[in-house]
């Protein structure tokens, strides 16, 4: 295949992503990561067999975009939602969730490891902006040390508020968890791993393995009350300092430590 | 010919679910309920059938928002405190307008309570959570009623879109009683067109579903008071059409008592008792605790003077009571501090009731 028409073809609409203005304050890449995992839908060709269970914030604006049948889940409840959709569908079906980080890893941490804890075989894309954005601004589980939010005016303060939560690890440590890894989105390149890593999450799930979980670093420069150039250089400077890239899983099957009979 | 079987009310549950036709469960351990999700957990996959315990009743709550949404008919059952925990969902299970089936095993509380029988969540039930909400809500009486009122619970929550309450107790669900095991057809229900299956099932439309109804942009309505206008006139319906109750000689009664669930047969007992001593008593048992059985309260409160409320509790049902009767009879609550007993074993027994009667005529 010739450059030219390579190129032509990654710039083409995603048949998944409904053609729409995009939800999301200029400058923020959430409308990103709905356009990758709408490109991983086109490329797997699972469309009309798939099911988007939302999370509740911004991310959740994804029901706007991608084009598949598609719920609101309960905040925080997303896994469980997600779980019993799945159960209820032929095994082909591919169900898959976006979460936040206040979604995912404050109110909804302890539904997501019980669907996992239940052998669910689901993806997650876990957008991970150091925040609450919805909601105007307010300190995450993953927000950094010293980040001023409009719960912690003066700033994170590690012995009043713990430290930032580490997702993509945390997840990697359960055995019912076959892929966890963690991506940004600053460049092509980093666009490109991006995408390969939601492509294997869902992978692990249409080949009926396990859970597959990706954190995606975010940029969300009108909640951090920044320019979108300033808040891709906030991320790369400090977020990337607290939360490091990289594959801290990837397997083919789900080590079972014993079994009785 | 039916098969007549002797069963607690809590596998009756179970069998009303296969009969119903219920295909998917989702509970969690809860005294006094724990052989539901038991008889779940050992006849479902038997019957290629799914049965998942979660994590939590949250979790439960949420897997049947899934599953419902999915299309399948799937149910969940929990007792008293944990029913508290799944409010949240089944506000947005009425949002979302999803039908699925939840019952409600009573126990004493408030806060953890007890593990034995009471009637204290007749508010919960009714009344529900946040927003403007109705879900059907069934009270069964008998062993039997347990199984049917699953199978009447499924087909009125499809037929209106709605989540349906199965309010029982923990005296109702330990008790053995013979069943009689039957399919009930009610008749054709809608498609669940709506339903997430993929989108490539309707030709590459996608179901769009949600429990934000402010939030319209691709949902049923127009617009937030659309949904509002859409759902009131459900529930207006369902309020005109769904009402359940049985009448007990009530046309030459002097003193009617309004009772449901297991203290319902105590207050039937003593009804009969004082019929055989020429006592005009007569007895209202509301089976739909939403939609109220207004309208026959009403009337008979403008033919008696009295109305006797029996519930184990120390005063919810009779509320409504009074709400119904408008003050044109009087209303009283023999309840909870007349058990036999001062503890959490203690029940409301004929004998007790029969006095209250004798001092009321």
């Amino acid at each position: 295949m010739s450059g030219e028409k390579k190129k032509k073809r990654d710039y083409l609409h995603p048949k998944s992503i409904l053609k729409t203005e995009t939800p999301y304050c200029s400058g923020c890449q959430y409308g990103v990561v709905d356009r990758i995992i709408g490109e991983v839908i086109d490329e797997l060709d699972i469309q009309g067999r798939t099911v988007f269970v939302a999370g509740v914030g911004c991310h959740g604006l994804a029901q706007l975009l991608v084009d598949t049948d598609t719920i609101l889940a309960l905040h925080g409840r997303a896994g469980a939602t997600a779980g019993g959709i799945k159960w209820a569908l032929d095994e082909d079906s591919v169900v898959f969730t976006i979460q936040g980080d206040g979604d995912l890893a404050a109110i909804g941490i302890g539904d997501t490891v019980r669907a996992i804890n239940r052998g669910e075989k689901l993806t997650t894309i876990f957008c991970n902006n150091a925040g609450y954005g919805t909601t105007g601004g307010q300190m995450a589980p993953t927000s950094l040390l010293g980040q001023i939010t409009t719960t912690t005016p003066l700033g994170r303060d590690a012995d009043k508020t713990g430290l930032p939560f580490h997702v993509a690890e945390f997840l990697a440590t359960l055995p019912g968890v076959v892929y966890s890894a963690r991506h940004c989105l600053t460049s092509l390149a980093t666009y490109n791993r991006t995408k390969r890593a939601i492509k294997t999450a869902f992978m692990k799930q249409i080949d009926g393995i396990g859970y597959g979980f990706v954190e995606i670093l975010v940029a969300t420069s009108t909640c951090w009350k920044m320019s979108p150039q300033e808040g891709l250089k906030w991320l790369e400077e400090h977020m990337m300092a607290e939360f490091p890239l990289g594959e801290f899983k990837d397997t083919d099957e789900v080590v079972i430590k014993h079994q009785l009979g | 010919m039916s098969e007549k079987i002797f069963v607690t009310g809590n596998e009756a549950i179970g069998y009303g679910a296969i009969y119903a036709d219920c295909t998917h469960y989702f509970g969690y351990p809860i005294t006094p309920q724990n052989e539901i999700i038991e008889f779940f957990a050992r006849e479902f996959p038997k019957a290629g059938r799914c049965f998942v315990q979660s994590g939590s009743e949250v979790s439960s709550i949420n897997m049947l928002i899934g599953a419902a949404a999915a299309g399948v008919r799937a149910m969940t059952s929990t007792a008293s405190t944990a029913f508290s925990l799944m409010q949240e969902g089944l506000s947005a299970l009425a949002a979302a307008e999803l039908p699925c089936v939840v019952v409600d095993l009573q126990r004493g509380g408030p806060g953890a309570g007890t593990t034995q029988t009471a009637q204290m969540d007749y508010f919960q039930v009714t009344r529900g959570a946040h927003g403007d909400y109705y879900n059907i809500v069934l009270a069964p009486s008998y062993v039997q009623e347990n199984c049917d009122f699953i199978q009447l619970g499924f087909y009125l929550s499809d037929k209106y879109r709605q989540p349906v309450i199965v309010l029982t107790d923990g005296l109702l669900g330990q008790m053995k009683e013979d069943v009689v095991l039957r399919s009930i057809e009610f008749g054709p229900l809608p498609e669940k067109e709506w339903a997430l299956r993929g989108s490539a099932s309707r030709g590459y439309k996608r179901s769009y579903l949600h429990n934000y109804p402010g939030f319209g942009v691709f949902g049923r309505y127009a617009n937030y008071l659309d949904y509002l206008k859409g759902a009131n006139e459900k529930y207006q319906e369902m309020a005109s059409s769904e009402v359940r109750y049985e009448a007990y000689e009530i046309e030459d009664a002097e003193i009617v008592l309004v009772s449901y669930g297991s203290t319902a047969r105590a207050a039937l007992g003593a009804l009969h008792q004082a019929r055989e001593e020429g006592m005009k008593v007569g007895m209202i048992r509301p089976i739909t605790l939403w939609p109220f059985p207004m309208q026959v309260i009403q009337e008979t409160a403008s033919k008696v003077g009295k109305f006797l409320v029996v519930e184990d509790s120390i005063g919810q049902m009779v509320e409504d009571v009074k709400a119904a009767v408008e003050g044109r009879a009087e209303v009283h609550l023999l309840g909870i501090f007349s058990r036999h007993l001062p503890n959490t074993s203690g029940m409301i027994f004929p004998d007790t009731i029969m006095q209250e009667i004798r001092r009321l005529t």
